[in-house]
């Protein structure tokens, strides 16, 4: 190797060291925080390691346990309430003619497409009249709207790519119109729904906003107990809520490619 | 098929009544309570708007716009390597390495950065024990500089996936074509990758645009009280006052900042035509 390569080799190698630190640096901050004991200036590293706020966390009366199973809740619900609106929507969007289907399918990206914040200090209020703020209810209905341009979206998508062949075939040998739909189409855009609903469960799970505005006092979910814990300097008590809320997210950026194929993501939008 | 279906549009209704519920008559009643006072019509509430936060309004489109800049920078930078490398090595670590923050949430991201950032946080004791830096002069960077981080740490990976799947989907025999003809690789970059996928990178930045107009976590957890950005005035007007008719002229004011975005787009497209 001559000395230019030898040099240009090293650059890359630094300039990619540089880059994993600043992006795992954080990350690396946030994994020592929920293992220090006790850990305050001027030293580098936490003074003393342990688990001792784990087992705050995790302890099965605590506050932690209870906004882990309200955010499971709030989001499985979101899902239900986001797939039974968009499994209709998609396959009519995917399947029948609609007049302005573009202006339907803006229609669903405005909630994600305008700053939210002015949005949800109106829902809070109009909730608020109607008895629905701060309630379960009320903080699903929110996920479920912010939601629905990625369910009604890939619905769409992965409806369109189920070959209509296959559909005639059906109806050729005497299946009815809602046999076809439940036993040939959905089975096939299976896996893009079920993309769409891990979409809209991870959103609803992450959402900060929203339910910062419509759920309080009384919904707490795992985002406000992070953002509580932070404010009120508990930092081991927001890095391990911050870990719970980041397994799912980064297991998910692991393994979308094999629920969202290609084919699907190309007709995204369209 | 040539007549619009009534089944159609009775599936597509409930999605529709549900956006027009809890986004559209939200965003009636937003504009409502900002341009009137007891049922007249009134600008009284931009006014005090504008004499209370004018600061921060400057300080969001600030914050917004070198953020949304520095995105573009590092995703070509990065879309570009991974397009345009011959170190094959240096491709899978970096499609590896980038996208680790895509799904992660702002407020797990801005948790993260309140602690990294700090006078004493893992940033500054690395780069002090790796000799960059000397102790004294460590400094915290909570404050605008910290909110631009985030922003760009976690929105970088977005605008890079869909700028290199843009990249990838190119002709290669122009690309080819222009290192043959002795182009370097920067040039071939500029001149000749990106004014093909500018459509998407600019869809790209103003999806990140509006996220980060939308976003109160991390300024409310990364930086300082003062100043500050709009969705956190916002919050305080109504946890702190009451005051929906200050908050709601302020939304209306972000409502302005996402409107000449999406014009700006929009005339774009016109110009060059859907893909």
């Amino acid at each position: 190797m001559t000395l230019r390569a030898v040099l240009g080799t090293a650059a890359k190698a630094l300039a990619l060291a540089l880059f994993a630190f600043a992006l795992f640096g954080p990350l690396a901050n946030l994994a020592l925080w929920s293992v220090a004991e006790r850990w305050y200036t001027p030293f580098k590293l936490p003074v003393t390691y342990g688990l001792r706020y784990w087992e705050v966390v995790f302890r099965p009366t605590g506050d932690a346990m209870s906004s882990l199973a309200t955010s499971v809740a709030i989001a499985g619900l979101t899902v239900l309430v986001a797939l039974l609106v968009s499994v209709p929507a998609g396959y009519a969007l995917a399947r029948l003619k609609l007049p302005a289907r573009t202006l339907i399918m803006i229609a669903f990206l405005l909630p994600q497409a305008f700053p939210s914040v002015a949005i949800y200090i109106n829902v809070a209020r109009i909730f608020y009249q109607i008895g629905l703020a701060g309630t379960v209810a009320g903080v699903v209905l929110v996920h479920a709207a912010h939601g629905l341009v990625y369910s009604v979206w890939i619905a769409a998508a992965a409806f369109a790519t189920v070959d209509r062949d296959l559909e005639l075939a059906a109806r050729n040998m005497g299946a009815s119109g809602l046999r076809t739909f439940a036993t040939i189409t959905l089975p096939l855009a299976a896996p893009g729904i079920m993309a769409s609903a891990i979409f809209v469960f991870l959103e609803s799970l992450d959402e900060f906003t929203g339910t910062f505005f419509v759920g309080v006092p009384q919904v707490t979910t795992l985002p406000l107990l992070l953002y509580s814990a932070s404010m009120g300097g508990n930092y081991q008590i927001a890095s391990i809520t911050a870990l719970i809320l980041l397994v799912p997210s980064v297991a998910f950026m692991m393994v979308i490619e094999r629920f969202l194929r290609a084919d699907v993501l190309s007709k995204v939008g369209q | 098929m040539s007549r619009p279906s009534p089944l159609g549009l009775l599936l597509v209704a409930p999605a529709l009544a549900l956006v027009a519920a809890l986004f559209l008559y939200p965003l009636g009643f937003s504009l409502v309570a900002a341009f009137t006072a007891n049922g007249e019509p009134t600008l009284a509430h931009f006014e005090k708007a504008f004499e209370l936060y004018a600061t921060d309004i400057r300080f969001t489109v600030f914050i917004v716009l070198v953020s949304t800049a520095l995105i573009a920078l590092i995703s070509i930078a990065i879309a570009g390597v991974l397009t345009l490398s011959e170190t094959p090595r240096l491709i899978t670590t970096l499609r590896w390495l980038y996208r680790w923050p895509l799904f992660i949430p702002f407020i797990v991201a801005a948790q993260c950065m309140r602690t990294f950032l700090a006078k004493n946080g893992l940033m500054n004791n690395t780069l002090v024990a790796a000799g960059v830096l000397d102790p004294i002069q460590t400094a915290s960077l909570l404050d605008w500089r910290g909110i631009v981080i985030t922003f760009v740490w976690k929105q970088v990976p977005f605008v890079t996936l869909m700028l290199a799947g843009a990249m990838a989907s190119l002709d290669r025999a122009t690309i080819e074509a222009g290192r043959n003809l002795g182009a370097s690789r920067l040039r071939v970059l500029v001149e000749i990758v990106l004014p093909q996928v500018g459509q998407t990178l600019l869809v790209g930045l103003v999806l990140s645009f509006v996220t980060m107009l939308s976003v109160l976590s991390v300024p409310m957890m990364v930086a300082g009280s003062q100043p500050t950005m709009l969705t956190v005035d916002m919050a305080f007007r109504i946890n702190s006052y009451g005051d929906y008719a200050t908050a709601n002229a302020l939304g209306v004011i972000s409502y302005a900042m996402t409107a000449v975005v999406a014009w700006i787009y929009l005339r774009h497209q016109v110009r060059h035509g859907t893909p």
